[in-house]
């Protein structure tokens, strides 16, 4: 691995949230419904955090090369990520840096991802180990 | 209303065994993206040294976000859900969940704060199998936005 991987960029759109919504079970009508999100202040519809959280779980799986090899992973969710209701909807892109090579041989990355330029998570990191 | 404190340190009685099916991760890796063959195919898994289809990594909340319902649904805790917002997700893997577990969960609250009038509740899950082998923990805050604010 070299100390900066290769960023991944994600599409999300609202057929994915109703997808997810299904499969998680996180219901929440924030995940699907204009109404109730701009009723309690958002900007409209907003991707579930674990959503988020779990493109970045895929874009550190291909970096640590299996899903075995994670050991700790853990966000902040410092900030929403709306989904306009478009063919397009957004686009959530993930990036790494090697932070340090712990004592027992295992990588803790630093982790960012960012939704129109603006960084969505904060204090996230994995730790993985090569098998 | 501030949340009550003297939920801090408490645990829950064990859940009843989740049965995690093949089709569960096959339609959770599905509805996140993922295409590797490990979480779709058993053959494909096996040859990688799983037992059956393995879960992508932030699978278990699939699992411990309605077990953790033991805690947040409690009238005593005096939690408002419509003013709750995701703060925080943790997990620590012993080993992937895989298709075939039958996973146990105990809830604890392991911390309750204040601050600039949000609450703040972290509660942790420790997932084992029926004979008390660790999987994975799993932590989460929750914060209750402040009214007004």
């Amino acid at each position: 691995m070299t100390d900066i991987l290769e960023p991944q960029t994600f599409r999300v759109t609202r057929a994915d949230l109703v997808r997810y919504a299904g499969a998680s079970g996180d219901f929440n009508p924030i995940h699907w419904s204009d109404r109730v999100a701009t009723g309690v202040g958002l900007p409209g519809v907003i991707a579930h955090g674990m959503f988020t959280m779990a493109l970045v779980g895929r874009a550190v799986t291909v970096w640590a090369g299996a899903a075995d090899a994670v050991i700790e992973f853990g966000v902040r969710f410092s900030r929403p990520v709306p989904v306009p209701d478009t063919d397009e909807g957004t686009e959530v892109v993930v990036s790494a840096t090697i932070k340090e090579v712990t004592g027992e041989g295992h990588t803790r990355l630093s982790l960012t991802a960012t939704c129109n330029g603006d960084k969505v998570l904060s204090m996230a990191q994995a730790l993985v180990r090569k098998r | 209303m501030p949340l009550d404190q003297s939920f801090v340190g408490r645990s829950w009685p064990p859940t009843e065994p989740y049965l995690v099916g093949r089709e569960k991760i096959r339609e959770f890796a599905r509805a996140i993206g993922a295409t590797d063959a490990e979480y779709h195919d058993p053959e494909a898994a096996r040859a990688l040294g799983y037992p059956d289809v393995v879960a992508p990594p932030t699978f278990p909340v699939a699992i411990t976000m309605s077990a953790s319902r033991q805690i947040v649904a409690d009238p005593a805790l005096g939690l408002d859900y419509s003013r709750v917002v995701h703060g925080d997700q943790r997990f620590a893997y012993t080993r992937p969940v895989v298709a075939g577990d039958a996973l146990v969960c105990v809830n604890t609250v392991d911390e309750i704060t204040s601050r600039g009038g949000h609450d703040f509740l972290t509660t942790r899950t420790d997932v084992t199998t029926e004979a008390g082998e660790p999987v994975v923990t799993v932590w989460s805050k929750l914060v209750q936005r402040g009214e007004g604010h």
